[in-house]
């Protein structure tokens, strides 16, 4: 027999007000909802949680919605699901190929939209068993005192690395959040700060109840650079969101993920309207990659290696919508 | 719901098993692949990287392949488990075991339960899988002997067989 997980209690509430609730009255408590990277972290003893309170039960995450204006995806709806989406595929490629992306087939019938958005930051100090980690002196992300990747550093700099939030980021997603005070809608790009410990703006108790896309004009694309070919998180992923008007850039988006302890929308592509996509433009584009990822030694690949194809995917995927677009 | 308090530290669950209901008392931090093999002796189904990276603990929950390492027993209550075990009927192989055995898709044979499961998930939703189809389907699961081409080959010929 494996070395079991530590005691905890298990919730299954039906609804998100149930859960919530459970959540709150419950300090040492976590939301659980596909469980593929939570229950790995608990077998590390990285995360203890004394009670789970289960999400995957709750009919009312889990179901896709569209309209005129958009399409709106419950957290609770599963990987394999939104990648088998075909009205979704239609219209925001970029979301369909990274959930495709995203570990092996097994996880993705376990995994969920809201699980991957809420990921854990990681590490190579980090995402390692309890001995390995002891034998270390831990780090500063979990009951440690100095960050192994930058020693001198005051933060942590593990990095996020979910395959969705760039997707979403580039196809203006703005996503639900579910707390004991009701409902608030934000930007997606307001989840996150740039801090590996603490990487989510969520409070005590709050959840993603839901994702809402606007309806997309825009081809998009997303890539990942990873050690191995399947069950593995990005290096570097990239996706773009490209709108062409006539022979020219309309509008472009780049987002990143697994560079920074955070995804996020590259600064200055707005400047790009108007303009070919040429050699000149690609190398603007490379430039403006590399200098915004803030790749560290957090992977076994090295962190200029992780800039450069960064930089390489976002170049690659721009000119390959730009094609598309006005083939 | 049920709510958080003091234990019961048991619980009962309630799953069919290789076609079998049963009910057994299980803790909730008890992990399905633990269940499988500690408590229903189902040792068919391996621990490989005790991490969800191998695939070589897949079985079949409601049809699906999943890796039961990192799945809780107690939230396949009511569920439909599979195990290598239960696709034998009457000491005939399956089409897939069959087909490992004759393909030489076997050399340890550690990763080969999950393999199959992985495999028979497949054939049940797509009878005639491509080859880019089955490497799809068969991406969660190492193996560190074979190379994956005689595994290709095995499932592609019990595709053949039933076809």
């Amino acid at each position: 027999m494996t070395a079991p997980l530590a005691e905890f209690r298990l919730a299954q509430p039906g609804t998100v007000k149930e859960a919530i609730a459970a959540c709150l009255k419950h300090p040492g408590s976590r939301f659980v909802a596909g469980g593929t990277d939570l229950l790995v972290n608990m077998r590390r003893g990285i995360s203890s949680p004394d009670l789970l309170v289960d999400l995957s039960g709750i009919d009312e995450l889990t179901e896709i919605k569209s309209d005129g204006r958009g399409v709106t995806i419950g957290a609770g709806v599963t990987i394999a699901t939104l990648a088998h989406n075909t009205a979704i595929a239609s219209q925001y490629r970029a979301l369909t190929q990274a959930a495709a992306a995203i570990a092996g087939p097994g996880h993705r019938v376990m995994a969920t939209v809201g699980g991957n958005l809420c990921l854990d930051t990681r590490c190579i100090y980090y995402n390692q068993s309890e001995w390995w980690r002891s034998a270390n002196a831990y780090c500063l992300k979990n009951r440690g005192d100095v960050c192994h990747v930058a020693p001198q550093g005051q933060r942590c700099h593990a990095a996020f690395s979910g395959d969705l939030a760039p997707a979403l980021l580039v196809l203006g997603a703005e996503i639900d959040i579910a707390g004991a005070q009701g409902e608030r809608r934000i930007p997606l790009s307001e989840l996150y700060v740039e801090d590996g410990k603490a990487h989510l703006t969520l409070a005590a108790g709050e959840l993603i109840a839901a994702v809402h896309l606007p309806a997309a004009p825009h081809a998009s694309a997303y890539e990942k650079v990873r050690v191995r070919g399947a069950i593995d998180f990005p290096l570097a992923g990239v996706a773009v969101a490209l709108a062409a008007s006539g022979t020219t850039i309309g509008s472009l988006r780049i987002a990143l993920t697994g560079t920074n302890s955070r995804p996020f929308l590259l600064a200055g592509t707005e400047a790009f309207a108007g303009r070919p996509v040429d050699e000149k433009l690609q190398q603007e584009i490379d430039r403006l990659v590399q200098k915004q990822v803030q790749p560290m030694r957090t992977t076994i690949a090295s962190a200029n290696y992780r800039r450069v194809a960064a930089a390489a995917l976002a170049r690659r995927l721009t000119a390959r919508l730009f094609a598309e677009r006005t083939a | 719901m049920h709510a958080p308090g003091r234990p019961p530290k048991k619980r009962l669950l309630r799953l069919k098993l290789n076609g079998r209901w049963r009910e057994d008392a299980v803790s909730e931090r008890e992990l399905l692949v633990d269940y499988l093999r500690d408590v229903a002796h189902l040792t068919g189904v391996k621990t490989g990287c005790d991490g969800g990276e191998c695939g070589a603990c897949t079985v079949l929950v409601d049809g699906e392949a999943v890796p039961s390492c990192i799945t809780l027993a107690v939230r396949c209550e009511g569920c439909d488990v599979e195990t290598i075990e239960g696709l034998a009927t009457q000491g005939r192989l399956n089409r897939l075991q069959r087909a490992f055995h004759e393909k030489l898709g076997t050399q340890c044979g550690f990763c080969t339960p999950g393999m199959i499961m992985a495999a028979e998930a497949l054939l049940r939703r797509n009878p005639t899988p491509s080859d880019g189809e089955i490497r799809a389907a068969l991406s969660g699961n190492l193996c560190r002997c074979t190379g994956y081409v005689k595994i290709i080959e095995s499932v592609k010929a019990a595709a053949e067989a039933t076809s």
